[in-house]
């Protein structure tokens, strides 16, 4: 019973990305029969249906042939999110470590200082990144986005979360063998925290890959958007490309989430045992 | 004698590491936090007057401000308990599970991974007048409605946000599981213990520091659900889903940032103060389970 119960909410759960393979794989007058209903009828509805009457690629074909915008906008995207993921993981990995070995007067205020603006709603940093981005002149440049992306206080949150949860011993232990930080960041830090450096950047990538509102205000030339932001704007006419368009962009990140789920369960296992 | 070692040590590389960061979260983050404060006591954003707290005092009489707060923090009241607890029963399941764990736990993280623009479209079908759940209803003769834009548009949201959510809660979870030794609760069968017992006595205290990372992740995502919700409501959403960022964006986009600037830092202090008092009995209480 119990599992019955459970396999219906699996399946409730993967509507939307069924619904969405399913529609892009149908023509586009199919989508539109079956989805631009409305108007004054009250007794028409949305059929989401999930078997293609006709299967067919044309949406992939327009996507990915047809016009060279989607591809570009896709790599707009990678453009955007990859710089980010590798910066915010240097940096935060380096500063984690900072914070576990340094002894400071009001280091756990600062730690609160980056955890507060990490808890802030984006809408709220929106307006001192803008203001940034125009001192700096960055505004229209993927500068705009990726560096204050790179500094999200996320990843220094996470990883020390990581780090604390290593016993002082192994860091002791290595000191005694007369190991600078510099050795004990490389050899057993890293090393050790792999999982948790995964996991951060796994949130980080799906977190800006799905970007939207940082695109609107930052990206004016339409042709530098990244593909999520198109996906938000796109005309109720296009749904057919709408569905192959949000296939292909989220391909990736599935892929990522079936390899990376083992790291994820690792990686934040470790802050469990908390030393 | 942790002290003892460190003291003597070289510490300048540590600094050096953590320069970086703290660099870059003063430009970008902390510097500009301050500077906006200005914006908050000047009457206009170009060659403004100081004004005191007038902004203030504006906004906290501002219908639409306080109304925005109102529905911000009953969606939070709702939303980030039920989907701690929903994601600790999935996490429990799929933690206890024989068969194929690794691909039920996939199934509730791919929300994370569909566009947002795609979700807030499924969801829009589904609730809108001509949608999936009105034709599933008017198969037994009851008449729907637009279900968003109805007095239940706040029940709609929080079933997106769990629908969403409820996967990275639970990844953070299963972590916090599988680091429970398992002799725990072997010792606690030989006793004889229930369920129950086994799960208020072991599991429950071992997930303290895990419930603490999953509050703080929670309440952090359930502001990014409003990307989700702006693309189904727009800019004019009905009175009850008006959300604080809704406030800010039309501020933002009206140009107007001494009230943007005072509503954030209104937003900030009403977020530091709980947050202060969670980190201070997170602290006293991982001590007491030390000593």
């Amino acid at each position: 019973m119990g599992y019955v119960l459970f396999l219906l909410i699996v399946i409730l759960y993967m509507t939307p990305l069924i619904v969405t393979f399913a529609g892009s794989f149908m023509s586009s007058r199919e989508v539109e029969k079956h989805y631009s209903v409305g108007g004054i009828q009250d007794d028409e509805f949305i059929d989401m249906n999930v078997i293609p009457e006709k299967v067919t690629l044309s949406q992939y074909a327009e996507l990915l042939f047809e016009s060279p915008v989607y591809l570009n906008m896709f790599w707009n995207s990678v453009k955007i999110t990859v710089p980010i993921v590798i910066g915010q993981i240097a940096v935060s990995t380096l500063a984690a470590y900072a914070f576990t070995v340094l002894k400071f007067k009001g280091k756990e205020r600062l730690f609160f200082l980056y955890i507060m603006v990490m808890l802030l709603p984006l809408q709220v940093t929106l307006m001192p990144n803008y203001m940034v981005a125009d001192w700096l002149d960055i505004t229209d440049t993927y500068l705009a986005i990726i560096l204050p992306g790179i500094f999200n206080p996320f990843g220094v949150f996470l990883l020390r979360q990581f780090m604390k949860s290593i016993p002082d011993a192994y860091i002791e232990a290595a000191q005694i063998d007369g190991a600078g930080h510099g050795r004990i960041f490389c050899f057993i830090i890293v090393p050790m925290i792999k999982p948790g450096i995964a996991a951060t950047a796994m949130l980080t990538l799906l977190d800006y890959w799905n970007l939207v509102d940082q695109a609107v205000i930052f990206i004016q030339d339409t042709q530098k958007q990244p593909l999520s932001l198109f996906l938000a704007q796109i005309n109720s006419g296009e749904t057919g490309l709408a569905f192959a368009g949000s296939c292909f962009y989220a391909a990736p990140m599935l892929l990522i989430l079936l390899y990376g789920q083992e790291h994820l369960k690792q990686g934040i296992a470790i802050t469990g045992i908390k030393g | 004698m942790k002290k003892m070692i460190f003291r003597n040590r070289n510490q300048l590389l540590p600094w050096l590491m953590l320069l970086g960061s703290f660099a870059g979260f003063c430009l970008f983050y902390l510097v500009p936090f301050v500077v906006s404060f200005f914006y908050s006591v000047v009457d206009h954003p170009i060659h403004g007057a100081f004004c005191g707290l007038q902004n203030y005092k504006e906004l906290l009489r501002n219908p639409y401000f306080l109304r925005g707060l109102k529905n911000t923090v009953a969606f939070m009241a709702v939303s980030i308990p039920l989907n701690m607890v929903l994601s600790l029963i999935v996490a429990l399941v799929i933690h206890n599970m024989k068969r194929y764990p690794k691909y039920f736990g996939l199934v509730f993280l791919i929300p994370l991974a569909i566009p947002s623009a795609t979700s807030a479209f499924f969801w829009e079908s589904f609730w809108g007048l001509h949608g999936t759940f009105n034709k599933f209803l008017s198969s037994y003769h009851i008449n729907g409605f637009d279900w968003r834009n109805s007095e239940y548009g706040m029940i709609v949201m929080i079933i997106i946000f769990i629908w969403k959510n409820v996967g990275y809660n639970m990844a953070l979870y299963m972590s916090g599981l599988s680091s429970i030794p398992k002799q725990y609760y072997a010792y606690a069968d030989v006793e004889g213990a229930g369920i129950w017992w086994k799960f208020r006595n072991i599991t429950w205290v071992y997930l303290t520091p895990t419930t603490f990372l999953v509050l703080i992740m929670t309440f952090v995502n359930s502001f990014k659900i409003f990307k989700e919700i702006y693309i189904i409501t727009g800019e004019f959403p009905p009175e009850g889903l008006y959300v604080l960022q809704h406030y800010m964006n039309n501020m933002f986009l009206s140009l107007n940032y001494p009230k943007l600037a005072g509503a954030v830092y209104i937003l900030t202090i009403a977020i530091a103060l709980p947050v202060a008092c969670l980190f201070r009995s997170e602290r006293k209480l991982s001590k007491d389970l030390h000593d």
